[in-house]
C-alpha cells in the first residue's frame, strides 16, 4: 500500500514539474507560431532573447535593487522593444527570401546574442531571487510556488494574450495581417509597424518565460539553446501555426522529459531526460508530419 | 567578355568550359600541391582541415543546395562514419575496407534517415534531421562497448597498404585526394539525370513528379548520397583529431556545416569549397589576431606616439579572448551574408568576374532578381 | 478503342464535390477542350488525370490500360505530359536543363554509371539533347537556350512549359489554360503552335480553356462543365450555343 501511495504521489510530482517546465516551452513556442503565422519567419533566437530577458531581471533586481515585479515589467518592455528594433533593421529586410536563410539568419543572431551575454556578464550562473521560494505540502507531493508561479504566470499571459487577439482593435488587425498581409495592407492596416509589434510581443512573452524560469534553471548564457530547441519541438508537435497548439504541445514535451527522467532509470537508461522529447518528435513526425493540430496543405496546380 | 562558340553537343557536357577554364584549374591544383612545400608543418595541418570541411560541404550542397532538403543534423553523419571507421580500425580492419564499411554505413543510415523525408517538408524535415541528430549523439555517450563514451576513442594516424599518412604533408595529400574524388563523382551527378532530378525537387515537387521523377526514391537518394560523403568526410576527420568523443558531434557542429554552404554560396559547388575555406581557416585567423593585434597595435602606438592604438589593439584583444566569442563572429558574418550577399561568396565571385570582364559596361542591375514577396511556403 | 477514357470520375474535398461523375473519351488525334465557369473542376480533372489526387470513385483509362491507382511519376513514362496553370518551372535551373529534366522518365542509365559520368552516359546525354534540341526548334527558343528561367518573360515561361512537356514525348498532351496571362499575339502563337502540335507531330491534346476565341479555332470537340457535373459535349459551336452552357456562364 506504502509504495503504490508513494508511486502515485511520484507521478502527481512529475506531473506538475512537467506541466510547469511544459509551460516555459509552450510560451517559447508561442512565440514561435506568433511570429511564424504574422511573418512566415522562423525566429530561432526565440530562447536567446529569453535569456537575453532573464539577465535584463538579473541585473534590475540584483545590480540596481529594484523590486522583482518592477525588474519583470522592466526585463519584458526591454526586451520587447529590443525585439521591434530587431524586426525593424533586420528582419525586413529578409521578407520574401527562402525560409531556409532566415531561419539560419536568427541562429547567426542567437549566436551572436549569446557572445554578448558571455563577454557582458561572463560565463557565471546566476541565480535570481524570486519572492517565489516556499512549498506546499499537499500528502507526499510538494507544491513548489516556483514551479505553481510558472504555471499561473502562463495562464495569466494567455489569458492576456488572448483577450489581446480577439477584444482589441489591433489584435484583431493582427489576426487579419497574418491571414492575408495584402489584403490588410490594402485595407489600411500598417502591415509594418504591425509585424513590428508582433516581434515585440513575442519577444516579450519569450522574456516573461525566462523571468518565470530563471529560478528553476538559473541564468547562464546557454539557458536559451536547449529551450528553443524543445519548444521548437513544442510547436511542429502542435503543428505550427497553432496558438494553443504550441502550448499543448509545449506541455507534452514538459511531461515527456519528465516521465522519461523518472522512470526510464528502472530500464537501464539514465540521463534520458533530454533525450525522451526528441524520440517522441521524431516518431509523431513519421505518423503525423503536419504536428498534432496541424493540417498539411498542399501547393495548387 | 569571351563568347564561346559552341559546335557540339559535348561542350555543353564538358567538365570544363573550355580551354581557358581548364587552363586555370590545372594551375589551381599546381598550386595546391606545392602548398605543403611552402608553409610550416603547423599551416599545412590546418590547411587540411579546409578539404575535410570541403567533403562536408559537398556533401551538404547537394541536399541543401540542389535537392532544397533542409538538414539540422548532418554532424550526426560525419559522426557515424567516424566512429565506425575507428571501431573497424580499432578491431584490426585495414584502411581502405574500413573506409568503405564506414562509408556504407552511413550511407544506410542517410537512406532511412530519408525516407520519412518523402511525407515531410520544410522546416518539419529539418527538425526531424535535428531531433534524429541529438538522439544520434546520445547513442554515441551511451553505447560504450562500441564508442567508448565520454572516456573517449584514440584514432591512429592513417596507414594504407604499408604507408604511413602518419605526417601532416602525407595526410593534406590524402584529403586533398579524398576532397577532389568527392567534388568529380558529384559533378558528375550534376551533370547527369540525377542531379537535374535532384534541382528538380527544389524548385517544384509537382512538377519534377509530372515529369517521371520518382519522389521518394530521389529524395532517398539525395540524403543517403550526402550522408555517405559525410562519412568519408568523418573517417579524415577522426584522424585529423585524432581522439572521438560524444560531445565533437553537436547540432552547433551541424550548423557550422549549414553556414558553410550559405557562406559559400548556395547551389553551386564552388560555394562549398569557399564556404570550407571560410569555416576552416576562420578559428586560426582569429587566434593568429587576438595574439598578434595587441602586440602590433603597441608597436604602432610607439612608433606613432598616438596612445590610443594601444588601447585599441589591447581592446580587440582582450575581446577575442573572451570565451564564446568565436561562436559571435561566425553569427554577425552568417547575417551579414544572409542580408547583403545572399548568394554567398561565390556569388560575389561571379559579380567581380563579370564586373572585369564586362568593364567598363557592368551594371549592379544585371543581378537584381524580381523577389516574390507574397510568395508562402506553408503550402507546398 | 479511345486513346483516354474517364468513366464515372468523381472526387471529394472534405465534402465538397469538386468533380462528380464526369465521363469522356478522347480519341486519337483530336484536340479535346473542357471549358466552364470558375471553380467548375476543370483544373481538378486534370490533377486527377496527372494522378496527383486519387479519385474517390470512377475509373480512369489509357490505351486501354486502367491508370486509376498508378503512381503519379509513372504516367510520363505511359506517354501524359501536363502544363500547369499557374507555370511550374524549375526556376533556378537553365531552360536548357528544364527541357532536359522532361526526358527523366526516357533515362536508362543507373546511379553507379552516372557517378563515374561514363561513356554510356554521354552518349544517352546526347541523345537526349537531339531530342530536347528538336522541340526547342519546333517552339522558336533557341535564343534562350542558357538563361535561367528566373529571368524568363511570362509569355516566354509559357512556352517553355509547352516545350517542357514535349520534350517527354507524350502520346496525350494536357495543357492547363495555355493562354492564361498571354496577350492576343501571343495568344494566336499558342493557337498555331496548339495545331502544330495535333497536325504535324501527331500528338493528341486535352486542353483547359477561357479564351473562347482560341477554344473554338482549335477544337475538334468540347466538353462544359459546371459545378463538378457535365453539361454538354460536341463541336465549340454546338457547346456555345447550348442552353445549359449559357445559362451557366451569363445566369439566369
Amino acid at each position: 500500500m506504502e509504495t503504490r501511495r508513494g508511486r502515485v504521489s511520484d507521478f502527481l510530482q512529475l506531473t506538475l514539474n512537467g506541466v510547469a517546465v511544459g509551460c516555459i516551452y509552450g510560451l517559447v513556442a508561442l512565440g514561435f507560431v506568433l511570429i511564424y503565422k504574422a511573418t512566415e519567419l522562423v525566429n530561432f533566437a526565440q530562447g536567446d532573447l529569453l535569456m537575453l530577458g532573464a539577465f535584463v531581471c538579473y541585473m534590475a533586481v540584483v545590480w540596481w535593487g529594484l523590486d522583482y515585479w518592477l525588474a519583470f515589467v522592466l526585463a519584458v518592455v526591454t526586451i520587447a522593444a529590443f525585439g521591434a528594433l530587431l524586426d525593424r533593421f533586420v528582419l525586413r529586410y529578409v521578407i520574401g527570401q527562402p525560409q531556409f536563410a532566415v531561419v539560419m539568419l536568427t541562429i547567426g543572431l542567437g549566436s551572436m546574442f549569446r557572445t554578448f551575454a558571455s563577454v557582458t556578464w561572463g560565463s557565471e550562473i546566476y541565480t535570481l531571487p524570486t519572492p517565489f521560494g516556499g512549498v506546499w505540502h499537499i500528502g507526499s507531493i510538494t507544491l513548489s510556488h516556483q514551479y505553481l508561479s510558472i504555471i499561473l504566470g502562463t495562464l495569466a499571459l494567455c489569458g492576456a494574450l488572448y483577450a489581446f487577439f480577439n477584444w482589441t482593435r489591433i489584435g484583431i488587425a493582427m489576426q487579419a495581417t497574418s491571414q492575408n498581409q495584402l489584403a490588410a495592407y490594402y485595407m489600411g492596416i500598417p502591415v509594418k509597424m504591425i509585424f513590428s509589434l508582433i516581434w515585440a510581443i513575442s519577444a516579450g512573452v519569450a522574456t516573461s518565460a525566462g523571468v518565470l524560469l530563471a529560478p528553476v534553471t538559473l541564468i547562464d548564457t546557454n539557458m536559451g539553446l536547449a529551450v528553443t530547441i524543445k519548444a521548437f519541438a513544442a510547436a511542429v508537435l502542435g503543428g505550427f501555426g497553432s496558438i494553443p497548439g504550441a502550448l499543448v504541445g509545449g506541455v507534452v514535451i514538459g511531461l515527456v522529459e519528465l516521465y522519461a527522467g523518472g522512470y526510464a532509470k528502472p530500464l537501464g537508461i539514465e540521463d534520458w531526460k533530454d533525450t525522451a522529447p526528441y524520440v517522441a518528435l521524431l516518431l509523431m513526425l513519421i505518423v503525423r508530419p503536419q504536428g498534432l493540430f496541424g493540417s498539411l496543405g498542399r501547393k495548387k496546380v | 567578355m569571351r563568347f564561346i562558340f559552341k559546335t557540339s553537343y559535348n561542350q555543353d557536357i564538358q567538365l570544363f568550359r573550355d580551354k581557358v577554364d581548364l587552363g586555370w584549374y590545372v594551375a589551381l591544383v599546381v598550386a595546391v600541391l606545392a602548398v605543403p612545400f611552402l608553409l610550416s608543418d603547423y599551416s599545412v595541418g590546418e590547411t587540411s582541415w579546409v578539404f575535410i570541411y570541403g567533403i562536408c560541404g559537398v556533401s551538404l550542397m547537394t541536399l541543401v543546395g540542389y535537392t532544397g532538403l533542409v538538414s539540422l543534423g548532418h554532424a550526426a553523419f560525419l559522426g557515424i562514419g567516424a566512429y565506425a571507421h575507428a571501431y573497424f580500425l580499432e578491431h584490426g580492419m585495414p584502411w581502405v575496407p574500413s573506409v568503405v564499411l564506414a562509408v556504407l554505413i552511413t550511407t544506410v543510415c542517410g537512406f532511412v534517415v530519408g525516407l520519412p523525408a518523402l511525407r515531410m517538408t520544410g522546416l518539419y524535415l529539418s527538425i526531424a534531421t535535428l531531433a534524429f541528430a541529438v538522439i544520434i549523439q546520445e547513442v554515441f555517450s551511451h553505447w560504450e562497448s562500441v564508442t567508448h563514451g565520454f572516456a573517449g576513442m584514440p584514432v591512429g594516424p592513417p596507414t594504407i597498404f604499408g604507408f604511413s599518412f602518419a605526417g601532416s604533408r602525407e595526410f593534406y595529400y590524402l584529403c586533398l585526394f579524398f576532397l577532389v574524388l568527392a567534388l568529380w563523382v558529384t559533378r558528375n551527378l550534376l551533370r547527369a539525370p540525377t542531379g537535374r532530378a535532384w534541382i528538380a525537387i527544389r524548385d517544384s515537387e509537382i512538377a519534377a513528379q509530372s515529369m517521371g521523377v520518382n519522389l521518394a526514391i530521389y529524395k532517398s537518394m539525395a540524403f543517403a548520397y550526402s550522408a555517405g560523403l559525410m562519412g568519408l568526410a568523418g573517417a579524415l576527420f577522426a584522424h585529423k583529431i585524432a581522439y572521438l568523443a560524444p560531445d565533437i558531434f553537436t547540432i552547433l557542429l551541424s550548423i557550422q556545416f549549414l553556414l558553410l554552404v550559405i557562406v559559400g554560396g548556395l547551389g553551386s559547388l564552388h560555394g562549398a569549397v569557399f564556404g570550407a575555406i571560410f569555416v576552416a581557416l576562420l578559428p586560426p585567423l582569429i587566434a593568429i589576431l587576438r595574439d598578434g593585434l595587441p602586440a602590433s597595435f603597441a608597436d604602432l602606438s610607439t612608433s606613432t606616439g598616438i596612445g590610443l592604438f594601444h588601447i585599441v589593439g589591447d581592446a580587440i584583444g582582450n575581446f577575442l579572448k573572451k570565451p564564446g566569442v568565436e561562436a559571435g563572429i561566425f553569427g554577425l558574418i552568417l547575417v551579414l551574408v544572409i542580408l547583403l550577399e545572399p548568394l554567398g561568396m561565390y556569388g560575389r565571385w561571379v559579380k567581380i568576374r563579370v564586373f572585369f570582364s564586362t568593364f567598363p559596361l557592368y551594371k549592379a542591375d544585371s543581378f537584381k532578381r524580381q523577389k516574390s514577396y507574397m510568395k508562402t511556403e506553408r503550402l507546398r | 478503342m479511345s486513346l483516354f477514357a474517364a468513366e464515372e470520375i468523381a472526387i471529394n474535398f472534405g465534402g465538397i464535390k469538386a468533380v462528380d461523375g464526369v465521363s469522356f473519351a478522347i480519341e486519337k488525334g483530336e484536340v479535346f477542350t473542357i471549358i466552364g465557369p470558375n471553380g467548375a473542376g476543370k483544373t481538378t480533372i486534370f490533377n486527377l488525370m496527372s494522378r496527383i489526387y486519387d479519385p474517390t470513385s470512377g475509373r480512369l483509362k489509357f490505351e486501354g490500360q486502367d491508370i486509376t491507382r498508378v503512381a503519379p511519376h509513372r504516367i510520363a513514362k505511359l506517354g501524359i505530359a501536363r502544363t500547369f496553370q499557374n507555370i511550374e518551372l524549375f526556376e533556378h535551373a537553365s531552360l536548357l536543363q528544364n527541357l532536359l529534366l522532361a526526358r527523366h522518365a526516357h533515362k536508362k542509365s543507373n546511379f553507379f554509371s552516372e557517378l563515374l559520368f561514363l561513356p554510356s552516359v554521354r552518349r544517352m546525354e546526347i541523345e537526349h539533347r537531339e531530342a530536347v534540341e528538336q522541340v526547342i526548334d519546333f517552339l522558336d527558343l533557341q535564343q534562350y537556350r542558357d538563361t535561367l528561367i528566373v529571368n524568363l518573360p511570362y509569355g516566354v515561361r509559357k512556352v517553355t512549359e509547352l516545350a517542357r512537356a514535349l520534350c517527354t514525348k507524350p502520346k496525350l498532351l494536357l495543357l492547363d489554360e495555355p493562354s492564361s496571362g498571354l496577350n492576343v499575339e501571343e495568344t494566336e502563337d499558342m493557337a498555331f503552335w496548339i495545331q502544330d502540335i495535333k497536325n504535324l507531330l501527331g500528338i493528341t491534346v486535352l486542353m483547359v480553356e477561357h479564351d473562347m476565341t482560341l477554344v473554338s479555332s482549335v477544337s475538334d470537340r468540347v466538353l462544359a462543365i459546371n459545378y463538378g457535373r457535365p453539361l454538354a459535349m460536341g463541336t465549340p459551336r454546338e457547346v456555345q450555343s447550348h442552353p445549359e452552357v449559357m445559362r451557366a456562364y451569363l445566369g439566369g
